[in-house]
């Protein structure tokens, strides 16, 4: 598994996540910096994400929307505070009605992505995730992700089985 | 017993404080009455009451009469609640970092074919 590390506070709604790849920064800020490879990774395979908008600089905006086994879509977006490629990304995950403009009175979820070099092979990334009330946290979940979670595990599980002969041999 | 979708906000709210977080510990295996309950704090019955006043709002404890006393009980079913929407939220990100592992590792066997 790549995650080494999970902090949780309660008190304060913050997790914050350590994950190790076997990649280069660029290599893991082009997971974020390219639409077509954060749709692949943003929602799980029943609630995939389509990305319309990306504009990955302060100031700028993500709009994206999530469809559902029964079609459902469910529209969010990124305000982006800051972006330093390819170390630092901070953004606010929003949703938005169905015509794409902000629910403003839906508060935000505020992301802090950290992508650090440790050796020449391996990158962190440091996700560091707050919410300013449970019913932000609340909200974000239920946008498809738990039903999605236990299948997303599954062909996870089966996509890595292929690339763990090339890993464990350290 | 009531059964209301749980209010996330006002359970957060009561755990952010020390002296609440340990009347939930105390009150999980004990027997104790808010005025015994009382007696483990350095403030007043009156202060202590309250804490448990919004305990029992958050649906973080209950108030149950065993004979002729009232004993604080934690509402274990509560706690895993707020518990688990954390836990849920690492689960999303262990997904999408999972997903990303995947993608990453995608482009190593594209480069050895």
């Amino acid at each position: 598994m790549t995650v080494t590390d999970v902090r949780k506070d309660a008190e304060t709604l913050t997790m914050t996540l350590d994950a190790e790849f076997e990649a280069s920064p660029d290599r893991v800020w082009q997971l974020w910096a390219d639409p077509r490879q954060l749709e692949r990774w943003w929602g799980p395979p029943t609630y995939p994400a389509t990305v319309t908008a990306h504009d990955l600089r302060s100031g700028g905006r993500v709009e994206y929307h999530m469809t559902g086994p029964g079609g459902d879509q469910s529209r969010g977006y990124w305000e982006i505070v800051e972006a330093d490629a390819p170390h630092r990304l901070v953004f606010r995950d929003g949703f938005a009605d169905a015509d794409g403009r902000p629910n403003s009175d839906m508060p935000l979820n505020e992301v802090c992505v950290m992508i650090n070099k440790i050796s020449d092979e391996q990158t962190r990334m440091s996700i560091e995730s707050k919410f300013p009330d449970a019913a932000a946290m609340e909200q974000v979940l239920a946008m498809g992700m738990e039903q999605g979670l236990r299948e997303a595990v599954g062909q996870i599980d089966a996509i890595l089985a292929g690339d763990v002969a090339s890993t464990t041999g350290r | 017993m009531q059964i209301a979708p749980p209010n996330y906000d006002r359970m957060f709210g009561a755990l952010a404080d020390a002296t609440r977080r340990d009347i939930v510990r105390r009150a999980i295996g004990s027997d104790e009455g808010v005025a015994e309950l009382a007696e483990h704090y350095p403030m007043s019955f009156a202060a202590v009451q309250k804490h448990v006043a919004i305990l029992e709002r958050a649906g973080m404890i209950t108030k149950e009469r065993i004979g002729r006393r009232k004993v604080v009980r934690t509402n274990l079913e509560a706690l895993r609640i707020a518990r688990g929407l954390l836990d849920q939220y690492e689960e999303l990100w262990r997904g999408r970092i999972s997903r990303m592992t995947a993608l990453v590792a995608q482009d190593l066997r594209e480069e050895d074919k």
